[in-house]
């Protein structure tokens, strides 16, 4: 566990719904408030596989972790991790493959105290309070905590993150920079939210999603595809998450595109 | 167990695990949910065949499931609805135990319920937990950074100050306090306004104000500061102001950069930039700046424009060295005489100074002034081992500010001191408007002329010369005409003097000389047996000019006349040298066969001595002479006794005589009988232009002539 930082963070303001939270309500966790489950509840009302989404989302998280610790992988970099209700990255990989490291970056203070409390006492873990686009900070701080070493391979996790940052702040950049940070035979797990497939009231939620603190940016495979530049996308490639080397008794639904995201992993080349 | 047991348990188990995955979020794998939902099948047949029923047990079975995440309400309802359809086929046992799996289904349902209530409560706890911690990090992140800028306020090289609304300042770091040499303790109780300077811009408090009322958020200006010892420090100071939440305003911050230094050195620049560096005075540029300024502020505007006579002959025989302190002492008593309020000295270039007056009382001050000027400056000087005497002129303006302008009125001044210079130094002339419009105009005529010779303005007439023995033309001395665009014909007395003075004289020489050679060479070839001779002349500084010899050899060699041919006259004053002996130059034209005639001869000392020494041929007697003689028989005048003796001296000596401005008859007649040789006058001719003496010239070879009779 880390010290404290002496970074203030942006305000913590539990008057406005958080994406983090939104996201545990859909999980059926509790670590919630009104204001959250209100927007949440909005925002399923509008796209009824909201829920489903963010549920296979979690499912291919744990499906991918994995899969990386099978490929080897001893870090785990999770960026974005909010508040971890059930089936954590921590829990898989470890018990994957025990000893692992995992370093969880999340923008929302509470998120990171979240997680700080759940990791207290969990050897080989830690948190980072930071945003996703301010790349150096997350490296320099990751290395600070002597958690995960950048000269040896390591799986930088992007689920469901790269959708808040809208294009003006350059997402490929942000990815470029993590890329470049990271030794070779790293992989690049992403998940994001995509109008392919969709119906037209997914535009719509991507509007209400702006009631967070950050808004949703829908963007086409092509475009999520072109993140991995540098990277080899390992099989099947990029698809729909539920495509995403299901388990032998899933149930994969005869229209995977309705969960609205696509998923894909790639190893640095 | 038997085993149809066991394959009904199994039956029961992938049932529930269907109905569950399809419930909701699962977040483990198929296969840990078969095993989870497996032991909880086997427990639930315990239940089912107990003999007496354990709620308890069967509550725990609900709470597993909740354990295990399965939190979705309709995970409960697929239990409650797959124990009530297959537990008692499941478990083997027979429809009895109906009213067992009712209770079984209630007690799940309720362990279910108090797990999830339970667990909620406690994520909700965790969830508070973590935003208080959020904050408290947040905040201990706040009071890191809150001691990073009390540690910078502290030891900021930057003054700092806060004060609160009522103007009283409530906490300065240790610069601001040593800045102005107060303890921190006691600046802390000083009201602002206790900090004003002289020099503060005059809106500086009302710009202060607005931030009081909150209307003005920064103000940044120069700002100078009383320290407590009395001493002064000038710095730029930026004033922020801190509103509180509601956005009223609560403090203000001032910080403060001491650039006292900067400003000196700015100082300095700026004074060297504006001030003459040997004498200290100001400069040109800031006589300017402050004429500027007169004449924006003031009505009227005085200056005395001055010029030492004879610096030059100082710096050429004591040195430069001399010649500084010489200026140097002469501009302390100029700032000394200008040591009054609206009075400013200053050094325009070389000798020259000025002394401004804003707002004099008039002419009289100004004269009073110039006076004064004059009595300081001529005192004896003690310069090192040199004592010496100077002298000033001064050109006086006194003027209304309306209707000139600075550049008109140093004009103005400059040519008035030229006035003072001409009427002999050492005094100071007021400005005259007529006056100074003449010199005004012939400034600007003198400065035509270089261009009026590029453009061929100036012309040559000729005036013959008759022998008056045989009343044969046996020359020509050539006048110099200008045809002015603006002004018509000029005399060469309108224009020769200033040529004089400008300089202009000795290119404008040079060309009427090659004219006139030119004019002398064709005539000499069309009427080679006339011998008619060229006369040009020379004026005084034509004549001392070192490259006259070879100028007049240049020009004869290009022209092709026969030096015999030319005269050049000169009036006695450009004979003599500056020590008043005759000019070495002259014997070397003399020796190459030029004849040198004297000019207006009787006029000037007409010292007869030199004469001798002197290689000259020809005296010119002036035209006074020659008007006062008369009839023969009325009595021999003085002039006639002076021509007749200065004739027959001329010709001890072998030099002939030239009678100008002969007009009657009766002079020339008088003339020839007393032995003068030429005569030139209206009565023999005007000056005419080349083709009318070449007209004459061609009579002449025929029958001698002589016009106007």
């Amino acid at each position: 566990m880390t010290g404290p930082t002496d970074w203030v963070p942006a305000g913590i303001d539990v008057d406005q719904p958080s994406a983090a939270r939104v996201y545990d309500y859909f999980l059926g966790g509790a670590h919630n408030f009104a204001v959250d489950r209100a927007l949440a509840e909005q925002i399923a009302a509008m796209t009824p596989n909201i829920g489903e989404t963010m549920r296979s989302n979690r499912v291919f998280l744990r499906r991918a972790v994995r899969y990386l610790a099978g490929q080897g992988i001893r870090q785990f970099l999770d960026i974005g991790s909010g508040i971890p209700t059930a089936g954590n990255v921590h829990e898989i990989a470890l018990e994957a493959a025990p000893g692992a490291s995992v370093v969880y970056v999340d923008i929302d203070p509470v998120a990171v105290e979240h997680s700080r409390a759940i990791l207290a006492g969990v050897d080989r873990t830690g948190v980072i309070c930071a945003d996703v686009r301010d790349v150096e900070r997350v490296i320099s701080e990751s290395e600070k905590l002597g958690l995960i070493d950048f000269s040896q391979p390591v799986a930088v996790l992007l689920a469901g993150v790269l959708h808040f940052v809208p294009d003006s702040d350059d997402p490929a950049g942000v990815v470029a920079a993590l890329r470049d940070a990271v030794a070779p035979g790293s992989y690049l797990l992403i998940s994001h939210a995509t109008a392919d497939g969709q119906p037209p009231e997914v535009i719509e939620a991507q509007r209400l999603s702006g009631r967070t603190a950050t808004e949703i940016v829908l963007r086409d495979g092509a475009g999520i595809t072109a993140y991995f530049d540098g990277f080899t996308l390992v099989d099947p490639g990029l698809v729909f998450i539920p495509q995403w080397r299901p388990d032998p008794g899933d149930e994969v639904d005869e229209h995977p595109e309705r969960v609205g995201a696509y998923a894909g992993v790639g190893i640095k080349n | 167990m038997p085993p149809q047991d066991a394959a009904g348990r199994a039956v029961f188990a992938r049932r529930w695990r269907r109905r569950v995955a399809r419930a909701g979020f699962v977040p483990m794998d198929h296969g840990e949910l078969g095993k989870l939902l497996r032991r909880l099948t086997g427990r639930l047949c315990v239940l089912l065949r107990a003999p007496r029923f354990d709620p308890r047990a069967a509550g725990e079975i609900g709470a597993a499931l909740v354990g295990a995440h399965l939190t979705e309400p309709a995970v409960l309802a697929a239990t409650v609805s797959v124990i009530g359809d297959h537990l008692v086929a499941a478990a083997g046992a027979g429809p009895g135990h109906r009213e067992r799996v009712v209770q079984i289904q209630g007690a799940v349902a309720a362990g279910y319920v108090r797990a999830l209530r339970a667990a909620t409560m406690a994520e909700q706890e965790r969830l508070n937990r973590a935003v208080l911690d959020a904050h408290a990090t947040a905040e201990r992140a706040l009071r890191t950074s809150e001691e990073h800028l009390r540690a910078v306020f502290d030891n900021a090289a930057v003054g700092i100050g806060v004060s609160s609304m009522d103007g009283r300042i409530v906490r300065v770091n240790q610069a601001f306090a040593d800045l102005l040499g107060y303890p921190v303790e006691e600046m802390c109780g000083l009201l602002v306004p206790q900090l004003t300077h002289p020099s503060d811009p005059p809106d500086m408090w009302r710009l202060y104000d607005e931030m009081i009322r909150g209307d003005r958020d920064h103000v940044r200006l120069e700002k100078a500061y009383y320290r407590k010892d009395g001493a002064v420090v000038r710095t730029d100071m930026t004033a922020s102001l801190i509103r509180d939440e509601h956005g009223a305003p609560e403090f203000t911050i001032a910080m403060v950069q001491d650039i006292t230094d900067r400003l000196r050195l700015q100082d300095r620049l700026e004074h060297q930039a504006n001030h003459d560096p040997l004498t200290g005075l100001p400069n040109r540029a800031m006589i300017a700046a402050h004429l500027d300024r007169i004449f924006a502020g003031a009505t009227r505007v005085g200056l005395c424009y001055l010029d030492l006579d004879g610096f030059k002959r100082v710096n050429d025989t004591l040195g430069h060295q001399v010649g500084d302190e010489l200026l140097v002492a002469v501009a302390q008593r100029l700032a000394a005489c200008a040591g009054e309020p609206g009075r400013v000295a200053g050094r325009m270039s070389g000798d020259e100074f000025v002394l401004v007056v804003a707002d004099p009382d008039g002419p009289q001050e100004l004269s009073a002034l110039a006076e004064r000027l004059l009595a300081a400056l001529t005192r004896p000087y003690q310069l090192g081992q040199h004592r010496m005497r100077v002298s000033a002129s001064i050109g006086v303006v006194d003027s209304e500010v309306r209707g000139t302008t600075p550049a008109e009125l140093m004009k103005a001044a400059d040519l008035t001191l030229y006035v003072a210079k001409q009427e002999g130094r050492g005094r100071f002339v007021m400005y005259d408007a007529d006056r100074n419009a003449r010199q005004a105009a012939r400034y600007e005529l003198a400065a035509a002329m270089p261009d009026a010779l590029d453009r061929h303005e100036f012309t040559l007439v000729y005036q013959p010369l008759v022998s008056l023995a045989d009343q044969r033309l046996c020359g020509v001395e050539a006048l110099v005409r200008w045809r002015h665009p603006v002004l018509g014909l000029l005399a060469p007395d309108e224009f020769i003097p200033l040529a004089e003075e400008t300089g202009v004289i000795l290119q404008l020489g040079r060309w009427v000389l090659e004219q006139a050679c030119a004019q002398a060479a064709e005539w000499a070839r069309r009427f080679p047996e006339l011998r008619v001779s060229m006369s040009v002349n020379m004026t005084v500084s034509q004549a001392h000019e070192p490259s006259l010899p070879f100028d007049v050899a240049d020009i004869l060699a290009r022209t092709g006349l026969d030096p015999a041919l030319l005269v050049l006259e000169l009036t006695e004053s450009a004979i003599m040298d500056t020590e008043g002996a005759p000019l070495r130059a002259l014997d070397g034209l003399a020796q190459r066969g030029i004849r040198i005639a004297i000019d207006d001869f009787g006029t000037g000392y007409s010292n007869l001595a030199y004469l001798r020494r002197l290689p000259v041929h020809t005296l010119k007697l002036a035209g006074p002479f020659v008007n006062g003689l008369r009839e023969p028989g009325e009595g021999g005048s003085v002039d006639e006794q002076i021509v007749e003796t200065i004739v027959r001296l001329a010709h001890a000596i072998g030099i002939s005589v030239t009678a100008e401005a002969v007009e009657t008859r009766l002079q020339a007649d008088r003339l020839r009988d007393l032995g003068c040789d030429t005569g030139q006058g209206w009565l023999f001719a005007r000056p005419l232009p080349a083709d009318e003496v070449t007209a004459l010239l061609i009579g002449e070879t025929t029958a001698p002539i002589y016009v106007n009779t």
